[in-house]
């Protein structure tokens, strides 16, 4: 998985939400600038959306970390 | 395509629908958003079914151009997160939440965790954490000793695991207690004192996810889809099962399935569960007033306390601050208001999210024969 351009190993099966968390790599950051993590793991609060291969607003929670997979979140 | 049964969720529910459907010979198939079927407490553990086809990562938003003889609802349920100073911060995650993370990946071993809110869940993710490597401090329910004495009383009527729990106990569970404050590397709790922690998973409770169900037009009564013995909605050929008909878990959601997928009466007695189990942790009311007028209600808009006085319903405060107008749809602040207010949710129109190009491309089908 590549994060804000950086190469970083995942194991198999562990979701982008997951992986950046355990990175300590901050999502998405709220209107007002507060920085924001993953509240319900589920699909259901979208805390934890970043851009995956392009495609924003994708919740990270819901998709598996796979190799070469292109991660942006408003950190980076 | 036309399928004879359409079952949305693979959850406990969904997975003994999916059995029961394939038991009398009708055709199935499962939709779940998931990548893997078990829903909330299996997550990847749930055995699919042979014969049934299953189609993971989709994420019904939309009825329309869905073909079926039968439709089976079992979109279980998520947990209600209740406003307080701090709750937005990124170390403040939900209690199935960081469960549902550490399922999926997140390393836990050696971390500090302040468990709160209030359900037996609560004690599961305790024992999962713990297990997973985590140092669970403490384990802190909203209601009192004497309901829980009570609740605790009665279960032997009721051999379910997710209540056993509180039977066999753990040392550093706490009733009367609840989170008050959350700060950068802490929590303080309502009797004043402040704990160190890496994480505070917090949780008050499931609530239906209802959004499906009143896209298919099901009446709900008292905040859960109404259904008969034969798990029949208002609408017909349509079914309702699990945990949106009433949070009564796991052995309840599997013989409501169950009965649905044969098209059988329910079998047992889950109603006195279900009011036992809301009676025992019905949320104080003195939770309304843990939210300060700058604590954030709405986390897709930011919209804070303050700003949500003086309307009369939902839909005024939505259009006059776009409280819960943002990406979730207000799944998060919906329930909150219900609670804080009394609000309930508005009609459902399609597609209950926006609908998104990944939907259609990260499908996948899975059918084992
Ligand atoms: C976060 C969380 C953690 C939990 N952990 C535990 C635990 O550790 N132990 C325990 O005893 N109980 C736990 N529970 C309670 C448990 O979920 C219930 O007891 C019961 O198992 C629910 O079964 P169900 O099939 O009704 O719902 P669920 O298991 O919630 O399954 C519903 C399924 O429907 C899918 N779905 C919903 N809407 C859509 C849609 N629009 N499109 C496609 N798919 C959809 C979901 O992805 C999900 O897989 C937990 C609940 C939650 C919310
Ligand atoms: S953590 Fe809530 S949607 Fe991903």
């Amino acid at each position: 998985m590549i994060v804000n351009g950086v190469s970083v190993d995942v194991a198999d099966g562990v979701s982008v939400a997951a992986a950046l968390m355990q990175l300590k790599i901050i999502p998405r950051r709220a209107l007002s600038g507060e920085a924001r993590g993953p509240l319900c793991g589920m699909g259901v609060c979208f805390e934890c959306r970043v851009t995956i291969d392009g495609q924003p607003h994708e919740r990270g929670c819901m998709v598996r970390a796979r190799e070469g997979m292109e991660v942006r979140s408003d950190e980076g | 395509m036309k399928v004879d049964t359409l079952i949305v969720g693979a959850g406990p529910a969904g997975l003994a629908a999916a059995r029961g459907a394939r038991s009398v010979g009708r055709k199935a198939l499962v939709i779940d958003e998931n990548w893997n079927g078990g829903g909330q407490i299996w997550r990847g553990q749930g055995r699919l079914v042979v014969g049934v086809a299953f189609e993971f990562e989709r994420q019904v938003v939309d009825l329309r151009g869905l073909e079926y003889d039968r439709l089976i609802l079992a979109c279980g349920a998520r947990e209600l997160f209740l406003p307080f100073p701090g709750w937005t911060l990124p170390h403040v995650v939900g209690a199935g939440g960081l469960q549902a993370l550490v399922k999926n990946g997140l390393d836990v071993r050696g971390k500090r965790i302040v468990i709160a809110g209030s359900g037996p869940l609560l004690l599961a993710v305790a024992a999962n954490l713990t297990k997973a490597g985590a140092e669970v401090l403490l384990v802190a329910e909203q209601t009192s000793w004497t309901k829980l004495a009570r609740f605790a009383a009665g279960l032997w009527r009721w051999p379910s695991k997710m209540a056993q729990g509180i039977l066999l106990g753990n040392p550093r569970y706490r009733a009367g207690l609840w989170p008050v404050r959350a700060d950068a590397g802490g929590v303080t709790m309502s009797d004043g004192r402040r704990w160190d922690c890496d994480y505070l998973a917090c949780g008050f409770g499931l609530v239906p996810n209802l959004e499906v169900p009143r896209l298919a037009g099901c009446a709900v009564v008292d905040g859960f889809v109404e259904v008969d013995e034969w798990q029949r909605t208002s609408v017909d050929g349509v079914y309702a099962v699990g945990e949106i008909t009433g949070i009564g878990g796991v052995e309840k959601a599997e013989a409501e399935g169950w009965a649905a997928g044969c098209g059988t009466k329910i079998q047992g007695d889950h109603a006195r569960f279900v009011s036992r189990l809301a009676e025992s942790f019905e949320l104080r009311t003195g939770l309304r007033g843990l939210a300060t007028p700058d604590t954030i209600v709405c986390r897709c808009e930011d919209v804070k306390l303050c700003k949500i006085v003086g309307f009369h319903d939902r839909r005024d405060a939505k259009l006059q601050t776009r409280c819960g107008m943002g990406a979730c749809q207000g799944r998060i602040c919906g329930p909150i208001l219900e609670f804080l207010y009394g609000w309930e949710a508005e009609r459902a129109r399609p597609p209950i999210l926006p609908t998104k190009v990944s939907d259609f491309v990260r499908k996948t089908r899975v059918t084992l024969d």
